[in-house]
């Protein structure tokens, strides 16, 4: 299957506040390729490093050594981005635009046909059940609507490749459910997905792989059913050897 | 330019949702139309005065929608994150920057035409007259002003720290500019090197906003500009717009967003 996400020896260092001129090292040689069709799990302790790849990835922050690629298009191109989706993990959108308003000016940004937008937005707003309040500011919207409304917008473009950034964080069971079964659904329509999380029972079940950073490391990568076998312990276990988590007595 | 008029129609949707543009808009209308009306001893000289004032009124209004507007839209947009789901798609930071442009100048000049149009319907009922032409280049010069004061400020948004501070600056560059502009090379004249030739530099350097003033003409009733003075200086305008856009682009490509 070829690889449709790759990152090769990537390193990130920061420029610190406290001492002028010093650096901080966020990534160090970090290597990865998300086939099509997975869903890939990205996980690691606060600080590992998982916001800054996501950032590489999305164009926020130029990395200081290495490559990025989207469809073997660098990360650098804002044309990289042309088929992904991204969710980030809290709601930050225009809270004077209504959704649908919201949805029409990202299907601009992406240059979606006219003809086709209007539909595309009906489609949407029903599967993440905001039909019927689709006409009202996103600054009315409860938590887990604008999550949703997040969500919809990640797919305006029929995305090939969905960046999700811990998508079911600060959600309710039902609403983490909900974003459950889209993943699900669309990881059958063939879709990747490329997602950061801590809920590790939630990677477990909707996850094929998995790498797991720490200190801008990358420390363990594979299968969720292979690195269960190897380590004899459940997800959750395998996270906290792999980071050297040592429990008290 | 789909992307860039997408941002442009955000910017737009943004200002004509919020309040304080309609409190602006209306003080503005009001107190043209009771100056428009006033009839003091039935003096028809007073209708100049009436029509400077207004003018002026006008000019400080479309100022302050235009700095305050520029000003708050790229940290507005850093301080909301909404600038990390926007950067996300396959946009470029320039084009976000010239659709933030392209947004504040064309609400800006929706403002210009109501106000003239108003101003000048309010004027019409004392004079008789509605000099389409004399209002168009008033308007189109007050326009290019504005473009430049917009770029201006997007670029102050980039490299200074907090709106606020961009908007008094900003605010005080521009009067500056308008009241004192004109008369920096004469200043200059009598001044000792090095002071004469910094303040030489800067007369030549600061683009000259009191070019675009045409109310003394609107007030006196003199004939129109020649067209081709209209054009070269629409180019002035445009030439400094794209320096002050550049100077954004290149210092918002570099900046760190969080």
């Amino acid at each position: 299957m070829p690889a449709i996400l790759r990152i090769e020896n990537l390193r990130v260092e920061y420029r610190t506040r406290e001492l002028r001129g010093s650096t901080r090292l966020a990534l160090k040689q970090l290597n990865l390729s998300v086939n099509a069709g997975e869903v890939f799990g990205f996980l690691g302790p606060n600080g590992a490093g998982k916001t800054t790849t996501m950032n590489v990835l999305l164009g926020y922050v130029n990395p200081t050594a290495g490559n990025a690629y989207l469809f073997d298009v660098n990360v650098r191109e804002p044309i990289a981005r042309q088929r992904i989706g991204y969710l980030p993990e809290l709601t930050y959108y225009y809270k004077f635009l209504t959704a649908e308003e919201l949805l029409r000016f990202y299907a601009r940004i992406f240059e979606i046909p006219r003809a086709e937008v209007e539909s595309r937005i009906d489609r949407l707003l029903k599967l993440v059940e905001l039909d019927h309040a689709r006409k009202r500011p996103i600054r009315t919207y409860s938590k887990g609507m604008q999550q949703r409304a997040g969500l919809a917008q990640a797919l305006i473009n029929d995305p090939d490749l969905l960046l999700l950034d811990e998508p079911t964080s600060g959600l309710d069971p039902l609403g983490r459910m909900k974003v459950r079964e889209i993943i699900q659904r669309l990881k059958n329509e063939g879709k990747t997905v490329f997602f950061s999380s801590h809920e590790l029972g939630e990677v477990e079940t909707v996850c094929d792989r998995v790498a797991i950073l720490h200190q801008g490391e990358l420390k363990e990568e594979g299968r969720v059913d292979e690195l269960v076998r190897k380590y004899e312990c459940n997800l959750e276990q395998v996270f906290l050897k792999v980071v050297g988590y040592q429990q008290q007595s | 330019m789909n992307k860039i008029l997408a941002v442009a129609g955000v910017v737009i949707r943004e200002l004509y949702r919020r309040k304080d543009f309609y409190v602006l808009f209306i003080l503005t209308a009001l107190m043209t139309l009771l100056l428009g009306g006033v009839n003091f001893f039935n003096d028809e000289q007073i209708v100049g005065y009436l029509k400077e004032f207004c003018l002026l009124l006008i000019w400080i209004s479309a100022l302050v929608i235009a700095v305050t507007t520029a000003a708050r839209q790229i940290p507005a947009e850093r301080e909301n994150r909404t600038i990390f789901p926007l950067l996300a798609k396959p946009i470029a930071r320039w084009q976000v920057l010239t659709g933030k442009f392209a947004g504040c100048w064309l609400a800006a000049g929706v403002a210009l035409v109501v106000f003239y149009a108003f101003f000048g319907t309010v004027i019409a009922t004392r004079e008789r007259t509605f000099p389409v032409a004399d209002y168009f280049q008033a308007g189109w010069m007050h326009w290019q002003m504005l473009g430049i004061v917009i770029a201006m400020v997007l670029l102050g948004s980039i490299v200074l720290s907090t709106p606020a501070a961009n908007v008094t600056i900003m605010f005080i560059v521009a009067l500056g500019i308008l009241f004192v502009g004109r008369y920096l090379n004469t200043v200059a004249v009598r001044m000792d090197e090095p002071s004469s030739s910094i303040v030489y530099t800067l007369y030549y350097v600061i683009p000259h906003l009191e070019f675009f003033d045409l109310r003394k003409r609107l007030v006196h009733d003199w004939p129109l500009v020649e067209w081709k003075y209209i054009g070269l200086a629409t180019l002035y305008a445009w030439a400094y717009i794209a320096v002050f856009l550049l100077g954004s682009f290149a210092l918002f490509r570099r900046k760190a967003l969080n």
